[in-house]
């Protein structure tokens, strides 16, 4: 059995977010939040600015206004390694795999902010530096294992189908042990097949590790299966905010979706 | 039929994270050190040693200096000649003005000198990519050598610029003969190959693949983009000055900054990329290709040309010689664009389940 789910306080919150590059406005004074152990979902038509907000979220951007509390504490804005190094891992809409490596090193390097030892250590491969290696192959090989990729492990990742790649990329940012983990349109591109193994992934993720998550998906099948509460966004605004039932019946939502007779 | 790893079980991820993992791979390796370490110097000729050898080891070192900073790191740079030429002057100065300064020592220091001028002239890297950067690194390659011919503090005041290099003495040890030479070159390529595959294997060398294959993905999972292309330049141009110095001292026996020209630095770029790019192998397989063409070239011209009675007026063999190069490469480039490292790795696979087609 799996334990019970347990979703706990805030533990990001994002407050009156604006972002403009030059004139444009990709986002303006969104704000929500996001609770501790919980799968929140964002969605919204394309150019919404949902991989914009979690751009912001990983420090990728900088907003032009508002602030993000990460577990009790303020930022004004983030950069990408204070968030890795505080526990925000991610994947990209399109793969952002590192094409030359295996699968082993790619997920390897998603542990690389974990590793101590000097240059000097690993130049000589020896001691403290070999043992690190074996501990970190050890925790990957757990990950490998919980995705299904053993029999890829050793292949360059370009060589492998859309399907895997995506499926490597997220073990790329488990291997990171995420408190929150963004994931940009995990199932984009697949098929039903794919798409359920993703969805079961991810739900497991969850259950297992208590990892929280914030998506960004089109099928709306899956958001309002796995999801706990959902943002909509539409034109950089916030236009609706709640679990997925809710949001399913708000009205606003509805015509951003379906358009409205004019 | 020989190449084959079955039966080769991995009990431990210390097993499987070996530099060659596969038995057979081993068994080659240690045959070749064997030779280059106890056969060829008993059996080379002088020349061989002189003309071939050692200018082939120290070019392979250049090679991997570049080959970390081009081809794991993904940084281009046409710089190499001028790190190899700091390194060079550098361990010349520390022998000649440090008293009692070991040899090792000063080249050492010559490629830690090295090192710190690659990290300047990195700087723009933080800012500029492909071939802009190349066109950055040039500044090196063109500021460097003039710089150390203009201040003759560098050569030591010496009036005619060329100044002789130190004797190849480590501990009341003399390397003068050729033999001892190559030796000791080829201990320190052999040396520092593997520290060299160690930090490729390692969080580092990681570090490297991840900026040059996305660079935006690897800052989000935490990687620092600035310190990892500082660290490349810095190591990549610690190799080169020590190839520098070991040019310097074990090939020429002088140091010459104009020796260490454009020209050159386009030798090692072409090594990189006929050998293969992001591949130790492909260091030590370009540096012979681009070291041992032009020599066999020219024994199958001039000797050919006799063969066949014909009497190459003087000029034209080493004019053929250049043209036929410059075509092997382009004909290299388009059948196998990753180099003779993918050749020779298409080469592995096929061992693996010859006689039969899968």
């Amino acid at each position: 059995m799996a334990p019970q789910r347990h979703i706990g306080d805030v533990m990001l919150s994002l407050e009156h977010i604006s972002l403009a590059f030059g004139g444009v406005k990709a986002l303006t004074d969104i704000g929500f939040d996001v609770r501790d152990g919980e799968i929140r979902a964002i969605i919204g038509p394309n150019g919404a600015g949902k991989s914009s907000m979690l751009n912001i979220i990983n420090g990728v951007y900088q907003p032009t206004e508002g602030r993000i509390v990460f577990e009790g504490r303020e930022y004004r804005r983030m950069d990408p390694h204070r968030a890795a190094s505080m526990g925000i891992a991610r994947t990209f809409q399109n793969i952002a795999l590192f094409k030359g490596m295996s699968v082993l090193d790619n997920i390897m390097t998603g542990r690389n902010l974990k590793m101590r030892s000097g240059l000097l250590a690993q130049a000589l491969y020896v001691g403290p530096n070999r043992r690190e290696e074996l501990v970190h192959r050890e925790k990957v090989e757990h990950i490998i294992d919980f995705l299904q990729i053993e029999s890829v492990r050793k292949t360059p990742v370009g060589r492998l189908p859309y399907g895997v790649q995506k499926r490597v990329e997220l073990a790329r940012a488990l291997a990171a042990e995420p408190r929150l983990l963004l994931l940009d349109e995990p199932m984009a591109g697949m098929n039903l097949e794919e798409k359920q193994d993703m969805c079961r992934f991810i739900l497991d993720v969850n259950d297992e590790f208590g990892t929280t998550i914030v998506l960004i998906e089109h099928d709306m099948g899956v958001v309002m299966d796995i999801s706990d509460r959902v943002v909509v966004l539409d034109y950089g605004r916030k236009i609706g905010d709640g679990p997925p039932d809710e949001v399913r019946s708000n009205q606003a939502v509805v015509d951003a979706y379906l358009g409205v007779a004019h | 039929m020989f190449y084959r790893e079955a039966g080769q079980f991995k009990t431990s991820y210390a097993t499987d994270q070996q530099i060659f993992p596969i038995r057979q791979d081993r068994i080659a390796m240690a045959v070749l050190l064997a030779v280059a370490f106890v056969a060829v110097p008993l059996a080379a000729s002088p020349y061989w040693l002189t003309a071939i050898l050692i200018p082939f080891l120290t070019f392979s070192l250049a090679a991997i200096g570049l080959n970390i900073l081009t081809g794991y790191a993904g940084q281009l740079s046409l710089g190499s000649a001028a790190f190899m030429a700091v390194g060079a002057v550098a361990a010349y100065n520390f022998e000649a003005r440090v008293p009692g300064m070991p040899l090792l020592g000063s080249f050492v220091l010559g490629g830690l000198t090295a090192a710190g001028v690659g990290v300047l002239f990195g700087l723009p890297s933080l800012r500029i990519k492909g071939f802009y950067l190349a066109v950055a690194t040039l500044a090196a390659q063109f500021f460097i050598p003039w710089l150390l011919v203009k201040v003759s503090w560098f050569s030591n005041d010496s009036t005619s610029g060329a100044i002789s290099t130190q004797p190849l003495e480590i501990a009341g040890w003399l390397a003068d003969t050729p033999t001892e030479k190559y030796l000791l070159v080829l201990t320190i390529v052999a040396v520092m190959a593997l520290v060299a595959k160690n930090l490729i294997r390692s969080a580092t060398g990681r570090a490297w693949m991840a900026v040059r294959d996305m660079d935006v993905a690897a800052e989000v999972i935490g990687i620092r983009i600035v310190r990892t292309k500082l660290t490349a330049f810095a190591v990549s141009s610690f190799y080169c000055g020590v190839a520098g110095a070991l040019y310097a001292f074990a090939n020429l026996g002088s140091v010459q900054p104009e020796d260490f020209n454009l020209d050159l630095s386009f030798r090692i770029l072409f090594m990189i990329i006929v050998g293969g790019v992001g591949s130790m192998a492909g260091s030590f397989l370009g540096a012979a290709f681009i070291t041992l063409l032009p020599i066999a070239l020219d024994l199958l011209l001039t000797d050919g040309a006799a063969a066949i009675g014909l009497a190459l007026p003087p000029g034209v063999a080493s004019m053929a010689q250049l043209v036929v190069f410059g075509a092997l490469i382009i004909f290299f480039l388009i059948v196998e664009p990753h180099g003779l490292a993918r050749l020779w790795q298409i080469g592995k696979e096929k061992a693996r389940l010859w006689p039969f087609p899968y």
